[in-house]
């Protein structure tokens, strides 16, 4: 509106540029904005680039030969695949635990938000790095699994150690652990969700169970996954960790012990990085794809024919921003008549 | 109205209350609705309106007085002298025989107009998808937007969102719809489109309760008028009467601002 008032200043003094206006009334046509630091910038690094990569490819610390040589060892490749397991299997059972976490925190009955408070506060509270030793050291402290009712004679008893090997350990470790942190990510995502949308769902006569199923968890997806694929790539990254188990087949252990027999641990870090921005990547263009999922009804659907875009796209846009930038935007605005 | 005003009310209040804490919503509230009547219900801001309504459909518990919703205890059992809170279960089974419509449509963003109407019938009511379907399509083609069933409520306006909205609670076949402040969040240009399918609803015999401020609305098309303040029935009557002769110097200053 405020750009309109230098127009109408003129016309207040008498000119009469109304009579001109015919000739402002075609599309606009200006000189585009120039950044020149944008550009020397970008040069400037891209020529750093260019004499960073020309060093390095020459560098003999960085011993390419080696790198070609065990990128695609059959030891490497194998513990690739298990840290990407390690990573796959965690993640699963911690958003699943998550979901669950975060539900009984919210939930009205006050037992199951004390469980979860308390398994936050326990599973936050502690490194990653202490617990997966502890796990490690379950067959000590817990030498058999006794399943039946306690104090009597059990039904089934097994030997820990026979029913646990160490990549199961890992996996629980890394999932009990993430699972509290998702747990609040989910919690957050939850709390996004119009309160009206709750409402309406239990106004048509929806249990508490099925207004989080079917209306509260979908639309809360599209706040979670962004920080969930964070997780994600760090899970990746942590998998490292799990020689604290001691399970020593993941990419980065794995990795290191060739390097101490090579007695050259550039090369195989190298080794290690590239695989791991690999997987990285991939995990980032499947977080693109589920992030476009659950966009719908407020993301960039096309329009469909004959449908009117004129006032709409202005506020798709924002909306479509907020869904892949910040995503503090509240869902219920989009929801209202004052989305248009 | 006389032939139905004898048999048992669609809603019947006795004195109910309710408090948020130290704070005293509804004073005592007695009222009754027979079945096929349509009551306006208005009322400054801060009232107690919404939480009435809300009441009804027990998205809110009473505190005191009875309410009853087709001669059933609304949110209890009672047996003997002793109420008994309702299982959630059975809670969400009374609110299916109710309709709501909100100030704030409230329609289901990721669904599109046709998934909101069949979303209860399909997962409250168990109905096979095809019948679901065929009953959503046909309740939007009532409100007229037969073209808007594959829309998100993105992409409709608000006068198309509000009556998807109202589909959706028909969807259910309730004995009673609430409307709370349906048309306040609408440009005034699509106020009329809103109204018009309530007219026809009131028109098929449907028991309303409406929260409004469209005065022309509750002229014509409502049975009676509830004037509330401060949590108390103020005035009850015809809406002719009501508006152009209020007996209360309450129901006149609001009365004063409204029309
Ligand atoms: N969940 C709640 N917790 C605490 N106080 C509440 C709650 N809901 C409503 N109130 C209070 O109850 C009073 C009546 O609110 P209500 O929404 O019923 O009024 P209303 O008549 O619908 O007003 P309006 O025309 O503004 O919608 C207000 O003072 C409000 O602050
Ligand atoms: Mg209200």
């Amino acid at each position: 509106m405020t750009d309109s008032r230098p127009q109408a200043k003129p016309l207040a003094t008498g000119s009469s540029p109304s009579l001109e206006a015919p000739s402002h009334s075609g599309p606009i046509r200006a000189v585009k904005l120039k950044h020149p630091w944008r550009t020397v910038i970008a040069v400037a690094i891209i020529i750093f680039a260019v004499l960073f990569i020309i060093d390095a490819s020459q560098r003999t610390a960085y011993d390419w030969p080696s790198v070609g040589k065990y990128i695609f060892d059959r030891r490497v490749s194998e513990a690739a695949l298990n840290t990407l397991q390690l990573t796959i299997y965690s993640m699963v059972i911690a958003v699943t635990l998550g979901i669950i976490l975060a539900i009984m925190r919210l939930s009205p009955n006050p037992v199951f938000k004390s469980v979860a408070w308390f398994y936050l506060w326990v599973f936050r509270g502690t490194p990653v790095y202490v617990q997966l030793v502890f796990w490690g050291l379950l067959a000590i402290i817990y030498q058999s699994i006794d399943i039946g009712i306690p104090f009597m004679q059990p039904w089934v008893s097994f030997q820990t150690t026979a029913a646990l090997n160490t990549f199961t350990l890992a996996v629980i470790g890394l999932a009990l652990n993430e699972a509290a942190y998702m747990a609040e990510i989910v919690r957050a995502g939850l709390l996004a969700v119009d309160k009206g949308q709750e409402e309406a769902a239990t106004a048509l006569g929806m249990t508490w169970f099925q207004t989080m199923r079917r209306v509260v968890i979908p639309q809360s997806m599209r706040v979670i996954i962004p920080p969930t694929g964070n997780e994600v790539i760090s899970m990746l990254k942590t998998t490292s960790l799990v020689t604290a188990v001691p399970y020593s087949f993941d990419l980065y252990t794995r990795t290191r012990d060739i390097s101490a027999e090579t007695f050259n641990p550039i090369p195989m870090l190298l080794v290690a990085s590239i695989w791991y921005l690999l997987f990285t990547s991939i995990l980032m263009v499947g977080q693109y794809f589920l992030e476009k999922r659950f966009a719908r009804g407020v993301g960039d659907r096309k329009p469909e024919k004959g449908e009117r875009t004129g006032p709409f796209t202005g506020a798709l846009t924002t909306v479509r921003d907020a869904s892949t930038g910040s995503t503090a935007l509240p869902i219920a605005d989009k929801n209202g008549g004052d989305s248009r | 109205m006389n032939d139905v005003s004898h048999a048992m009310p669609m809603v019947l209040a006795e004195g109910v209350s309710k408090s948020f804490g130290s704070n005293e919503v509804l004073k005592g509230i007695s009222l009754s609705v027979a079945k096929g009547e349509v009551m306006c219900l208005v009322g400054p801001s801060g009232s107690g309106k919404s939480t009435f309504l809300r009441c009804i459909n027990h998205l809110e518990v009473v505190n005191g007085g009875r309410l009853f919703v087709d001669g059933e205890l609304v949110g209890y059992t009672q047996k003997g002298d002793t109420l008994f809170e309702l299982h959630p279960k059975q809670a969400a089974a009374q609110r299916r025989e109710i309709g709501m419509v909100f100030q704030k449509f409230n329609l289901f963003p990721h669904m599109t107009a046709l998934e909101n109407v069949i979303e209860a019938p399909l997962h409250v009511k168990k109905m096979p998808k095809a019948q679901a379907i065929a009953r959503g399509k046909e309740l939007l083609d009532r409100v007229g937007l037969t073209d808007r069933m594959g829309h998100y409520p993105a992409h409709l306006s608000g006068g198309q969102q509000q009556r998807v909205a109202i589909a959706r609670a028909l969807a259910m076949d309730p004995k009673l719809m609430l409307f709370d402040e349906p048309t306040s969040a609408l440009d005034p240009e699509l106020v009329g489109e809103v109204l018009d399918v309530m007219k026809g609803l009131a028109q098929s015999g449907m028991t309303m309760i409406v929260v409004t401020h469209e005065m022309g609305f509750a002229r014509e098309v409502a049975d009676s008028l509830v004037f509330m303040d401060g949590g108390v029935v103020v005035e009850t009557g015809i809406p002719r009467e009501i508006i152009s002769n209020p007996q209360h110097a309450r129901t006149q200053a609001f009365l004063s601002k409204v029309l």
